[in-house]
């Protein structure tokens, strides 16, 4: 077991799969393709995404350094809130980014939708986490892998 | 934060539930970056990402009726996005059906939402609005409530407005409030480079691979570019300018870049120099076997990738006017050496309704029209945007649209000579 301690961006806790992006994550290539088609597992359709492309997004706790692309990418993440197709939470290594924070906070401030989002957990956590780990996130940002 | 007695007036219900959220919205975002205030945003106008009546995307719509019902709508003006649909772009029966009838089926909705709230017109919709024709050019100094990776990035770097790299939703929210929160590129700190790019290329970089390697080396940090000036000079001239567009769309998608500056040439480095370069900066050399590499790396999602091309797109973003007239005279040239009277490949070029009707009005229009060549004012990523074209074999010369579709790309240059008859792509 390991715990990092981040900072809370969008309170919350869950425990769930880990599914880790090693580098920068494309929200808009990410989701595109299966929020418009109605994918029920939320399969990742980025293509430049190797460590996620074809894999279930939903309900994962989404590891990753931060959120890269287009600037719709808030309002993807938004909609996959209100449509409760979001990841179980996103950790981030990195301090957030400013579209997975604008997605974050519309999702929270404007849905019903739970995504606890916890950043700056540092490389340290991702280079500990692995894909299918189970990950605990508590209230004050810790997150433990087991 | 600190509010004004105003914000906080606002935040606390004086003008409504849905102003308070919009606020709270605004706050929560400043908070997470540190933001001690909000500043006024002083352009005359906004820019959303948004422009498309996307099914899936109803709760959005549901959100800005939200908005509408609220009373909200008097914000400043915007310009938008482009359109995902133009009845002249090549499309099958099924590809209309498909667009029609599962995926824009709130179109209308969507745009009648957009002329509610503030839309400058069917004119305004594109993505580069800053261009001259468009008018939605903002001054240096100025501070933005924009979205779109590539608008927003040649605001910050080549006109030296300032903002940060809003969200889709959250950029009209700061429209309609006024004011948005003071952090990232809005502050003087937040646009100093972390990253030195020494570009030591022999022959001119293609603008959409050196823009794609600076961003997926420096992701979201501010570079500071060297060894330009060889090939785009030290004034902003429109051919500059054109290049500078492309190299930063590729850097925003394909990467999370918002502004660059370039020695020599951008406002900020030529009033700052070097001291805009942060002390402990790290450096990326650029030579061509770099940027070889880059584009050997990207993978080709085609099912057949020895398939003929089908379809070709140029102008994500959209493409300027002098663009829409160097690539004329290229195609034209190119169809002569090749005995060719119309491209061997159905090509759209894509470029805003104001330039495209400029366009047409001179004596280009008839030529480009004579090669074949589709003008549209359409997204080409929106186009693309569904499994048909998953199984179509389209190429371009747009870093974005590969990055975010199957699309492969190909540089200028071979994109040319595909559409000419002068090779048959890869």
């Amino acid at each position: 077991m390991k715990q990092f301690k981040g900072r809370v961006v969008v309170p919350g806790e869950c425990s769930a799969e880990a599914l880790v992006s090693r580098g920068g994550f494309n929200t808009l290539a990410s989701y595109q393709m299966a929020l418009m088609f109605g994918d029920k597992e939320v399969k990742c359709g980025d293509q430049n995404n190797q460590d996620l492309y074809k894999k279930p997004m939903l309900n994962k706790a989404l590891c990753l350094p931060m959120t890269i692309g287009s600037t719709t990418g808030g309002m993807v993440l938004y909609t996959a809130c209100a449509l409760h197709k979001q990841p179980a939470c996103m950790l981030f290594s990195l301090p957030i980014d400013s579209l997975a924070a604008s997605g974050a906070i519309l999702g929270s401030v404007w849905t019903d939708g739970k995504m606890p989002v916890v950043d700056s957990l540092g490389q340290e956590f991702l280079d500990a986490v692995r894909t299918g780990d189970t990950v605990t996130v508590g209230p004050d940002g810790l997150v433990t892998i087991n | 934060m600190q509010l004004t007695p105003e914000q906080q007036a606002m935040l606390d219900g004086a003008q409504g539930d849905i102003m308070a959220k919009i606020v709270k919205t605004l706050v929560m975002y400043g908070d997470t970056f540190g933001a001690q205030r909000m500043v006024p945003v002083t352009s005359k106008y906004g820019h959303t990402v948004i422009s498309f009546g996307l099914k899936v995307m109803n709760p959005v719509y549901d959100l800005y009726d939200q908005l509408i019902r609220a009373g909200l709508p008097q914000g400043q003006k915007f310009t938008a996005d482009p359109k995902p649909l133009d009845p002249k772009v090549p499309a099958s029966l099924l590809d209309k059906l498909v667009f029609k009838k599962f995926m824009y089926t709130q179109q209308e909705r969507y745009e009648e939402q957009l002329r509610t709230l503030g839309v400058t017109g069917d004119e305004g919709y594109t993505c580069a609005c800053y261009l001259d024709q468009v008018g939605n050019r903002p001054e240096k100094g100025e501070i933005l409530s924009w979205a779109e990776s590539s608008a927003v990035i040649y605001a910050n770097s080549v006109l030296g407005a300032r903002c940060n790299r809003n969200s889709g939703i959250l950029e009209l929210m700061g429209s309609i409030a006024g004011f948005v929160p003071e952090f990232g590129l809005l502050t003087d700190e937040g646009r100093r480079a972390s990253w030195v790019v020494e570009v030591r290329c022999k022959k001119k970089p293609e603008a959409q691979l050196l823009g794609s390697a600076i961003g997926m080396k420096v992701l979201e940090d501010v570079p500071y570019i060297k060894g330009m000036e060889p090939w785009l000079g030290t004034e902003l001239d429109d051919a500059a300018c054109a290049y500078l567009k492309d190299m930063g769309a590729a850097a925003a998608s394909n990467g999370a870049v918002g502004l660059y500056h370039v020695a020599n040439l951008t406002p900020e480095a030529k009033e700052q120099g070097e001291a805009l370069i942060l002390e402990d900066a790290r450096t990326y050399v650029i030579d061509d076997a770099e940027l070889e590499r880059v584009q050997r790396s990207y993978p080709v999602i085609w099912k057949d990738p020895g398939a003929k091309p089908e379809l070709c797109f140029v102008g994500c973003p959209h493409m300027s006017l002098q663009q829409l007239q160097d690539w004329t005279d290229a195609v034209e040239t190119g169809l002569q050496a090749s005995g060719l009277k119309k491209v061997a490949v159905p090509t759209v070029f894509t470029a805003p309704v104001p330039i495209i009707r400029a366009f047409e009005a001179s004596p280009y229009g008839a030529r480009l029209k004579a090669t074949g060549v589709v003008l549209s004012y359409i997204c080409p990523l929106m186009y693309m945007n569904n499994p048909l074209c998953k199984k179509k074999a389209v190429i371009t010369s747009s870093n974005k649209l590969r990055t975010y579709t199957s699309a492969r790309y190909y540089t200028e240059a071979e994109i040319l000579a595909v559409i000419t008859g002068k090779e048959g792509g890869k």
